[in-house]
């Protein structure tokens, strides 16, 4: 038997939803950065379900770009967070607050 | 040459320019200033405008298999973007010290950060679309914080990856869902796969997603808070680029995405649209009517901004994606005419920050005092100024819309906004304190005075004579064909301006 296309995008939809609770959250940056590709990575798999559905490459195509952009973000996204401590000594968001509102 | 690399001739340039210095910078002498590496950037630059002014010629069409399409819109948004970009490296050179560090990156990384935003105007492909709006992101993320020693700068950095890349999930997924809804990520496309959806939520749920991710790219309300921080901690003569090329470029992918693919589900995102806009203005104003240093008063000023702009989003009418096409260059003008003065006055560490630090500058520098007045009038928005002409093609399209009270909104956040320019305007022209030393201003450099002169010049050009690039604006408007718009009309409203406005000089 075959897996529904629902349940694909439930689940999608159900680990977006994770990444963007714990993008609110969780405190230390490197969580925060983590539950960004968690997102990044619910939408791949709507990507790949949509694209099965629809009997279109095209939406498969679209994740392997996400791949590689997400690659590269996490190189500069993990470059400034190198940055950052070395100017805080602390990745707690919470701790680096020198400019608020 | 081959007729598709003429599409994206500007880009191919650019892209040429920053791999060069990239290359160059390493082999030279490790003391030897990279400020050649600035002029190179400026040529490269200068090459790029004159490519897209050669766009316009060609007759609008695709090329790499219907992905890029150059028409009177790209074209418009590519020279706005190529002179931003032009100016905002002249007013780094003037800025930056000879043995500035990682100078001739930060030269690279504007040019990237330009391919990028250039590539967004032009793309009619989503996928092409994420990666433009990628590259542009990722070189403004690095960009921002540049002053890495600084207690500031990774701060600042940090704020604008993080949320930027949490928008960047939400526009994805909204590209995701308008996918699974029509099985299609051509622009183009889209509109006519549409009402045969059987799934119709999804794609309203799509262009909500899309809306939240643009949303934050453009610093609208509620999606704004990034942009204070990021603005402080990133060097000036960033912030004059990163406040507008990067966001002309975000409301050009807005407008061609909404009008182009979705005008059918106007009655979804409409009011959407129409809160951002709202929030967005009344955000931004009371937000900046209590700042003290500069540089989050105009962060705030831009959120404003930003909301005045979505006005034009909101009425669905040729007019009003001219206006916004139009507001865009006005602010431009000014906003990076006015980062320019902060620029060299503060110098790239921020000696100036407060409205306090800028007290007799009309008296200390006579030039850089008088620009700064004339931005802020013009960000005012009164009369002969660029912003006025901004501000009044927006309302007079949302009026003509029947939005009433959108214009009505818009106009008390007018009378808001003023309060804060105008203390700011009387802080620059009011006596120096006693104890406060004079100290020397920084010599003003050949590239300095050009950068102002542009923006100066082209801020007043568009408050006189804004004939020439309001018929740029309305043909790039027409290129997206929207039914039902005033242009059926004998006489639309901004040429009954126009003339009235001539008829006053």
């Amino acid at each position: 038997m075959t897996v529904p296309i629902a349940y694909y995008l439930v689940l999608s939809a159900i680990l977006f939803s994770i990444g963007v609770g714990a993008f609110l959250v969780k405190r230390n940056i490197i969580t925060i950065f983590m539950s960004i590709e968690l997102m990044l990575n619910a939408v791949n798999l709507a990507f790949v379900a949509f694209s099965h559905q629809r009997h279109e490459v095209s939406g498969q195509l679209f994740v392997f770009f996400v791949m590689v952009v997400a690659a590269a973000e996490a190189a500069v996204g993990l470059a400034i967070i190198i940055a950052i401590f070395r100017a805080r000594n602390t990745l707690n968001v919470d701790q680096v607050d020198l400019m608020k509102l | 040459m081959n007729p598709q690399l003429l599409r994206i001739l500007p880009e191919v340039i650019l892209t040429v320019t920053g791999v060069l210095i990239m290359l160059i910078d390493p082999i030279m002498p490790r003391a030897a200033t990279r400020k050649s590496m600035g002029w190179l950037a400026v040529l490269g630059t200068l090459l790029a405008l004159f490519a897209s002014i050669q766009q316009l010629h060609l007759a609008p069409g695709t090329a790499y298999f219907n992905t890029v399409q150059t028409d009177a819109f790209s074209g418009f948004f590519h020279i706005l973007i190529a002179g931003i970009v032009l100016t905002s490296l002249l007013v780094t050179l003037d800025t930056v010290t000879n043995d500035q560090e990682n100078l001739g990156e930060l030269f690279a990384l504007t040019i990237f950060g330009a391919v990028g935003s250039m590539l967004m105007t032009s793309a009619v492909e989503l996928l092409l679309i994420f990666i433009a709006l990628e590259i542009s992101s990722i070189s403004s993320y690095i960009l921002a914080g540049f002053r890495r020693h600084s207690a500031k700068g990774p701060e600042s950095s940090i704020k604008y990856f993080l949320l930027g890349s949490f928008a960047t999930a939400f526009f994805l997924y909204g590209i995701a869902l308008v996918f699974g809804a029509t099985g299609t990520t051509r622009i183009g496309l889209i509109a006519a796969q549409l009402p045969g959806s059987t799934t119709p939520l999804i794609a309203t749920l799509g262009v909500g997603m899309i809306l939240i991710g643009l949303g934050f790219k453009v610093s609208a309300a509620p999606f704004h808070v990034w942009t204070p921080d990021t603005y402080e901690g990133a060097p000036s003569p960033i912030v004059g680029m990163m406040s507008t090329a990067p966001k002309a470029a975000a409301f050009a992918v807005l407008l061609r995405i909404l009008f182009v693919s979705f005008p059918t589900l106007y009655a979804h995102w409409q009011p959407l649209v129409w809160w951002m806009a709202v929030l967005s203005m009344t955000i931004g104003n009371l937000g900046a009517l209590k700042q003290r240093n500069v540089k989050r008063m105009l962060a705030y000023s831009s959120i404003a901004n930003a909301g005045y702009l979505l006005v034009g989003f909101t009425a669905l009418s040729t007019d009003g994606v001219a206006a916004a096409a139009f507001y865009t260059v006005t602010y431009a003008a000014m906003n990076v005419g006015i980062f320019a003065v902060i620029s060299h006055v503060g110098g790239y560490e921020d000696r100036l920050t407060t409205v306090q630090d800028y007290r007799g500058l009309g008296y200390r520098s006579p030039l850089m005092g008088g620009a700064m007045a004339f931005f802020l009038i013009s960000l005012i928005g009164i009369p002969f100024t660029g912003g006025f002409f901004g501000k009044f093609y927006v309302f007079a399209a949302a009026l003509h819309s029947g939005l009433v009270w959108l214009a009505i909104i818009g106009l008390i956040n007018s009378g808001v906004a003023a309060f804060y320019y105008l203390r700011l305007l009387a802080a620059i022209y009011s006596k120096p304190s006693e104890n406060m030393p004079l100290e020397q201003m920084p010599r003003i450099q050949i590239s300095m005075l050009f950068a102002l002169l542009l923006t100066v010049v082209s801020t007043l050009m568009l408050g006189i004579m804004p004939g020439r690039v309001l018929s740029a604006a309305r043909a790039a408007s027409l290129t997206f064909g929207i039914q039902g718009s005033s242009m059926t009309t004998a006489h639309p409203p901004m040429l009954d301006v126009e003339t009235k406005a001539t008829v006053v000089q």
